[in-house]
């Protein structure tokens, strides 16, 4: 079944008749990104006004890979029950080289967590499912059709020109957060422009609906027989939708090759019939580069908007998803004059540490796939060769890593006794949890986490827990007992065998301050 | 000791973009004569005969 893109209301706002007084802040586009940060306000008790110039969802399936990170995080902004109950997780990912299969691999689910590694699931439902959590938020002020046209910023506020089916009006806010996109209108009226690497390549991005059996496994090729010299990717999503991408090359005419005549023939090369209906298509131009800094005065930038990666590993979504995570509480924090201003600095430092990441993977994973000719392409084929015959080869294949979050640098008390994957700037290991989970129970707000032992008191929330298998492999290591302080963002800012009132104190103190 | 066949090196993407970063602005002959060096340097570490000649087997049982 094509999805139903039915238009969200439009209701004239406020400031038409009268000047609306000043907001805590205003969210630029309700794509993913927007809306979650506006969810995540809301979830530490911010209110904001989200504008966005359409009035339907994404077209197209676009962002379709969601990592486990980011279905945590649905979890607390309250979508994660039904992004899991409709999303489709393959186990089995198959490569191909030119015409043969030259290894496959079955993804295991790691036990005692409670997501998935990823799910696959159109774009336009979860921005369906935001925006209907969104509206049933008081905090949430969604505003469709209304598309801002100038952005000014003073001392104390930021001031906004919003053009509606009504006529202009104006807004102020305290602070704006931009997450419209990569072509982000607001970095364009700020004069600002992404630096770093230029890596250009087009690819051609479709759904198709396809009947039948086809297995739900991810296909993908390396210069397939019917693709010459290039890469393709084929993937399952709900709905018997399967979603094909295929590596253009950077001189081709994009507005050309989305033509249905060229698009279909080479569909049916890639499933080898041709029983299934076009549903989308689009050629995607990307770079991989970001803007230097994030946070500019009162006006932040998230998502898309910020930096923007190949379609390879699944970044761009997921990344966006783990600034607002990382936005959320900190800007709450300051809004409620629990913190300095200064802990804005934090989310610039360690999202553009994060973004690098992404930008170095998706590179990576480019480079694999477009070799130079010459040694590049030597080494590329190579691995290729090794990988059907040697089993440590198979690794090295790039078609893409999957998107885990970031591990922040940071100094905060540490002992390299407890488990490494759980050390400070790492977000917190999902665990079983009584009848429930850890991170649920961990939840937003900032945790002392006490496992075998009593937490001090010192006016955060507690939780104290009796240790487990998944929590010795996970927290413990070989410490007899551990204590965890946990940021909003289930960051683990500082962990100790032995806690000191003084020394945790220190690192709270550390954690509001947004200290590395 | 035996050659190890299975994933023995941490974070072997990094590795593999600092390969191809060495090889930058090298001509053929250059890159050739690179790996040459590469690999007489890396038999002399691994300092175990067994072990190069399965790997010298591997490597051209693949040609």
């Amino acid at each position: 079944m094509p999805y139903d893109y039915e238009p969200f209301e439009y209701a004239p706002p406020p400031g038409l008749k009268a000047k609306e007084p000043q907001h805590k802040v205003v969210i630029v586009g309700a794509g993913p990104v927007g809306l979650a940060m506006a969810i995540e306000l809301s979830n530490h008790g911010v209110s904001s006004v989200v504008l966005d110039d359409n009035n339907v969802v994404s077209v197209g399936s676009r962002a379709i890979c969601w990592s486990k990170r980011s279905l945590e995080i649905f979890d607390r902004l309250g979508i994660g029950e039904q992004a899991l109950a409709k999303g489709v997780t393959w186990k089995v990912g198959r490569t191909f080289h030119r015409d043969h299969e030259v290894f496959n691999f079955d993804l295991l689910p790691e036990k005692g967590h409670r997501m998935p590694a990823f799910v696959n699931l159109q774009q336009y439902y979860v921005e369906q499912y935001l925006v209907e959590r969104a509206q049933e938020i008081d905090l949430v002020d969604l505003r469709f059709l209304n598309k801002v046209t100038a952005v000014e910023q003073t001392d104390d506020a930021v001031h906004l020109r919003i053009e509606t089916p009504d006529g202009e009006y104006g807004l102020a806010a305290d602070y704006l957060i931009a997450c419209d996109g990569a072509r982000s209108p607001v970095r364009g009226m700020m004069g600002l422009e992404f630096e770093g690497e230029l890596f250009e390549e087009h690819f051609l991005i479709a759904d198709i609906e396809m009947q039948g059996n086809f297995a739900s496994e991810r296909w993908f090729w390396f210069e397939p027989e019917f693709h010459a010299g290039q890469s393709a990717l084929l993937h399952k999503q709900p709905d018997n939708i399967y979603r094909i991408d295929l590596q253009l090359g950077w001189d081709t005419d994009p507005d050309e090759e989305k033509k249905p005549e060229k698009v279909i023939p080479r569909i049916e090369k890639v499933v080898g019939h041709s029983d299934f209906r076009l549903d989308w298509v689009s050629v995607y131009t990307f770079q991989c580069r970001r803007l230097r800094d994030f946070v500019h005065g009162r006006i932040i930038f998230a998502g898309d908007s910020a930096h923007v990666v190949s379609p390879f590993g699944a970044r761009g979504g997921n990344s966006g998803l783990q600034d607002v995570d990382n936005l959320g509480w900190k800007l709450a924090a300051v809004l409620q004059g629990r913190a300095p201003a200064g802990l804005l600095d934090s989310y610039n430092r360690e999202r553009t540490h994060g973004a690098d990441e992404n930008l170095r993977n998706s590179s990576r994973t480019t480079r694999f796939m477009t070799p130079a000719d010459g040694i590049e392409r030597i080494f590329r084929d190579q691995v290729l060769r090794l990988a059907g015959k040697v089993p440590f080869a198979r690794g090295w294949v790039n078609s893409g890593r999957l998107s885990v979050p970031c591990i922040y640098p940071s100094a905060a008390p540490d002992n390299i006794r407890m488990p490494k994957a759980t050390r400070p700037g790492a977000v917190a290991l999902d665990a079983p949890h009584g009848n429930g989970w850890l991170l649920q129970n961990l939840g937003g707000a900032p945790r002392l986490l006490a496992i075998n032992c009593a937490a001090p008191d010192l006016g955060l929330d507690v939780l104290e827990v009796e240790e487990t298998p998944f929590l010795r492999e996970r927290y413990l290591g070989d410490a007899a007992q551990a204590f965890y302080l946990i940021r909003p963002d289930q960051v683990v800012a500082a962990r100790w065998i032995e806690p000191d009132a003084q020394a945790v104190r220190a690192a709270i103190d550390a954690m509001w301050e947004g200290r590395a | 000791m035996s050659l190890i066949e299975t994933d023995n090196l941490p974070d072997h993407d990094d590795f593999y973009a600092e390969l191809l970063a060495t090889h930058r602005g090298l001509n053929e002959a250059q890159s050739h004569a690179l790996n040459a060096r590469l690999i007489l340097i890396l038999a002399n570490h691994i300092g175990d005969r067994a072990v190069l000649s399965r790997a010298l087997e591997l490597a051209r049982e693949t040609v």
